[in-house]
């Protein structure tokens, strides 16, 4: 491992030893973060997995009966009857903070414009699509419940990736280096010592007259 | 600080279209490039969410995963009408990659 280009003085060595120190509480305390946000990303991924599952079932059957409507009736027919809403849905989002990623929540304010759930009379179209809609209006809270989940789990996915990196290059680069560094100065510093002990010796040895 | 925002659906025609009974605004496309104005156009317009049906997201992952950084719009696969291709699922499954850096949640259901 490489070692810092630095002058091996004291000073370096206290200023090192204090990096040293900061480094290693940085990635321990990187490290716990690491493993608090993996766990809570298992349990949002879990429930992400699980509403998709959830979804991808009850919408393939509020599809199907729409395509039965579909075959039945004609493509402006059938817009005609969309067109006016008996509900629109407006959601209130804001931001939470999870392990220190803000991932957005997404609450579902809905606003009825009339006391029913369908749009138009049932005298104008198929039961299958009074199935449809219903099928569809009851969904749309468990889809922005996935929207919400999926999107912390993507971010979150992110971060953990991100954090990997960061306590990957504490450990096995920022410390490393550091600690041989240190021991680069220490040596030298040894050496240097010896080096003046020798010179004294030798110096005194010359000028105390033989015996 | 708290927003609100609408919810927007991009697929093909038969796939959105039930989504206005719903609540939803709809909006249609069916080529790659409908696809990426389509999102280009939703995030401007500051949809809170856009539910994009896995067909048309199949044909622009990169647009989507470019969205996935960012909080909001909140950018999801659904499946079609034609029934889900696996593309969210996927999704999920390379979180899990990303995040643990092995695939646990689908080792019991391959390739699903």
């Amino acid at each position: 491992m490489a070692r810092l280009a630095v002058n091996p003085t004291r000073m370096e060595l206290r200023r090192l030893k204090t990096r040293l120190k900061t480094a290693e509480r940085g990635h321990k305390l990187l490290k716990d973060k690491s493993d608090e946000m993996v766990r809570r990303f298992l349990s949002y991924v879990r429930e992400n997995k699980r509403l998709r599952e959830e979804i991808e079932g009850d919408l393939a059957d509020a599809m199907r009966s729409f395509m039965l409507t579909r075959a039945v009736m004609s493509g402006e027919e059938l817009k005609q009857t969309l067109c006016l809403p008996a509900r629109t849905v407006d959601v209130k989002t804001d931001l939470e903070n999870v392990m220190g990623v803000e991932v957005p929540v997404v609450e579902i304010t809905e606003t009825k414009s009339s006391g029913d759930t369908l749009p138009y009379s049932p005298l104008s179209a198929t039961s299958d699509l009074d199935v449809a809609v219903e099928k569809i209006s009851a969904l749309m809270e468990k889809l922005l419940r996935l929207a919400q989940v999926e999107k912390t789990c993507n971010m979150l996915a992110d971060e953990i990736e991100r954090n990997r990196r960061r306590v990957n290059a504490l450990e096995y680069v920022m410390i490393p280096q550091l600690n041989e560094t240190i021991k680069y100065i220490v040596m030298k510093l040894d050496e240097n010592e010896r080096g003046a002990l020798v010179r004294l010796m030798k110096v005194k040895s010359m000028i105390t007259p033989d015996s | 600080m708290q927003k609100s925002g609408k919810i927007a659906v991009l697929g093909d025609r038969d796939s959105v279209e039930l989504f206005v009974a719903a609540g939803a605004d709809i909006y249609d496309a069916s080529t790659e490039f409908e696809a990426i104005d389509g999102l280009k156009k939703l995030e401007a317009s500051g949809y809170a969410v856009v539910f994009v049906t896995e067909n048309i997201a199949a044909l622009v992952p990169k647009q989507i995963e470019a969205v996935k950084s960012k909080p909001f719009p909140v950018v999801i696969p659904i499946p079609s009408a034609a029934g889900s291709n696996g593309f969210g699922m996927a999704g999920v499954k390379r979180d899990v990659e990303k995040a643990i850096g092995a695939d646990i949640l689908f080792s019991g259901s391959a390739g699903k």
